[in-house]
């Protein structure tokens, strides 16, 4: 079953059957997917009143900024604003995205092009460390961290989320798909490793890297257990841990604090919504490289 | 490689100016992630598995007793089989299911139109914290005739008394299942994405000229050979996360939870680890949980190896 509709440009749209049903089909997985996001978003903007309807109502009816103006105001009167934690949670976590896509990048390219003595050892203790359950890693974890006088300092939540191995082993896979011949064309017509590297590979690079950053951003981001441990002063706390602050609060201010978590929840949401957004952008655009053709 | 080691620890100056001269490059490349690496991953790594060996509370010295730990685990220790059985019970349904679904889903929209609007509702689940996101899944599976699932199944007319989602021990499971499928889809799905864009269009356009004709014939014959790396690193992926499921499980069913039908292997490892402080005994249970992961990961790795070797 086809239907022909005369489209822009004097083209012809095809419209299927199948197609049809599979939109449909993609339709439903989308709303399996975001109908419980949507529901967090719209208590983000529900009204008081409304936060405490029984049965709880989906959608909001009057939307209203209140719960961020209360987030702001709630916790300037303590100590720490919350645009502190807001930065705090900026600066670390773009740092260690940062770190790890060029770190992790050189890595999986020496790993799969130098192919160096003692690689393949390497990268059994990846997989190794892949399978290893972090939960019991953090307490040895903590030991060296304190043994290297990091606690309480950006230091702490960074360095030790650089050298991540589940994110070497993403891009290694990337890389094997990357083809020896343009290296070997590279070097003889006398480029540089290094020059090689940052021109030719990390552009080619470019779907497994932006999935990386979206990955770590992400992770980094929630990460609410490495600051739990490492971070004992309140001003270098970071938003998972204020949001705990916040909704910790609540036992004393039930009603005053259900907004303000509501929109603090949110807050954490749309960076990584951004995130995502550029990155995804960026793999769907450099599509099929020419790099890559033989 | 075991000669050149050898020949570098035998001094020979030549040789090791060539070993040197050859390798040197690749090792700068290598070695800032090796340095970090070894200072938090391996180090803690190896510790802990040393410590799967003692008896170790945190305040005394760790006291070495061998195979102690190990014994007491599979002999003695009945909450930690119940564990077993369920984290394998999920394993085994959300592993695949979770797999297939996001290889899918990512190998569907590729083609549609909108590409960008459907990546992201797809990936928007992986986004949230799993501590965030409790408050949602409370509202719908709450117990009572108010929560959101219970109050559309009675006005169906499908049950008649409110079902018990996160008390009822013959529901906590299913409950987990479908949340941890929620939001650990996105992972995959994003590799694969990413992994479909890395076929070069050239390789489907041969392929037409040598008689593929549909879809499926394209997906079978190129796309999935192609991505071989992809296919490897999501099904990882899949076993490292089924088989680590904890948060979703403690944020849905509490800890313990009732008759301890959601307690899970990580479940397990915390208790010990975090709550009584045995971290001996807590290292035993990572390390079991580790060699179960690790067998699963060796085989998946020898059926999706992309070397034609």
């Amino acid at each position: 079953m086809t239907l022909k509709i005369k489209w822009f440009k004097g083209q012809w749209l095809h419209i299927t059957l199948s197609k049809v049903l599979l939109y449909i089909v993609m339709l439903l997985l989308v709303g399996f997917t975001v109908l419980p996001l949507v529901y967090l978003v719209c208590t983000a903007f529900k009204p008081m009143d409304e936060l405490f309807v029984f049965p709880p109502r989906f959608y909001v009816k009057n939307p209203t900024l209140k719960n961020f103006g209360d987030l702001l105001v709630s916790l300037g009167s303590s100590a720490v604003p919350f645009t502190r934690y807001l930065f705090n949670s900026l600066v670390i976590t773009s740092a260690i995205v940062l770190c790890t896509v060029i770190v992790s990048s050189m890595g999986a390219y020496s790993l799969v092009k130098f192919k160096p003595p003692g690689g393949a050892f390497l990268f059994n203790l990846i997989l190794m460390a892949l399978m290893f359950s972090p939960h019991v890693t953090k307490i040895p974890s903590y030991m060296v961290v304190n043994g290297l006088g990091l606690v309480n300092s950006y230091g702490a939540l960074i360095l030790p989320n650089i050298a991540v191995a589940y994110n070497i082993f993403l891009i290694k896979q990337f890389m094997e798909q990357y083809p020896d011949e343009l290296l070997e064309a590279a070097r003889i017509d006398g480029a540089g490793e290094f020059r090689i590297f940052l021109q030719m590979v990390m552009p080619a690079l470019k779907p497994a890297t932006s999935t990386l950053v979206v990955f770590s951003f992400v992770n980094n981001w929630n990460d609410y257990f490495s600051p739990l441990i490492y971070i004992t002063s309140q001003e270098m706390k970071t938003l998972p841990l204020a949001l705990q602050t916040i909704s910790g609060g609540a036992a004393n201010m039930a009603v005053g604090r259900a907004g303000a978590v509501a929109a603090a929840t949110f807050v954490m949401l749309v960076p990584t919504v951004i995130i995502f957004t550029i990155m995804q952008g960026n793999v769907m655009e450099t599509m099929v490289y020419s790099g890559i053709k033989e | 490689m075991s000669r050149e080691v050898k020949k570098r620890t035998g001094f020979s100056g030549k040789e090791l100016a060539r070993f040197w001269h050859k390798n040197w490059m690749g090792y700068l490349f290598l070695a800032p992630f090796v340095i970090l690496f070894t200072i938090f991953v391996v180090a803690p790594v190896a510790y802990a598995i040393g410590l799967s060996f003692t008896n170790y509370n945190l305040m005394q010295e760790p006291q070495f007793v061998g195979l102690d730990n190990y014994k007491l685990l599979f002999l003695d220790d009945e909450v930690f089989l119940l564990s077993l059985g369920n984290t394998l019970k999920f394993a085994i349904i959300t592993g695949p299911v979770g797999y297939l679904l996001s290889f899918f889903a990512a190998w569907v929209i590729n083609q549609l139109k909108c590409k960008r609007g459907f990546a992201l509702a797809f990936y928007a689940p992986s986004i949230t914290s799993s501590v965030a996101m409790t408050s949602v899944w409370l509202v719908i599976f709450s117990g009572d005739r108010y929560g959101y699932l219970n109050n559309i199944l009675l006005n169906l007319g499908m049950i008649d008394e409110p079902i018990l989602w996160n008390t009822d021990p013959n529901y906590i499971m299913p409950v987990i299942m479908f949340i941890s499928l929620w939001m650990s889809m996105g992972t995959g799905f994003l590799v694969f994405l990413a992994g479909l864009q890395n076929v070069p269009s050239s390789y489907y356009e041969a392929a037409a000229i040598d008689g593929v004709k549909n879809k499926f014939q394209e997906l079978i014959y190129v796309t999935l050979p192609m991505m071989k790396p992809q296919l490897l690193f999501g099904a990882i992926n899949a076993i490292v996360s089924a088989f680590g499921v904890f948060d979703i499980a403690v944020s849905v069913a509490g800890m313990p939870s009732p008759n301890y039908a959601g307690h899970t292997i990580v479940a397990h490892l915390y208790d010990y680890a975090f709550i009584r402080f045995q971290m001996g005994y807590a290292s035993a249970i990572a390390v079991v949980l580790f060699v179960i992961t690790f067998v699963l990961g060796k085989v998946v790795m020898k059926l999706l190896s992309s070397k034609d070797e």
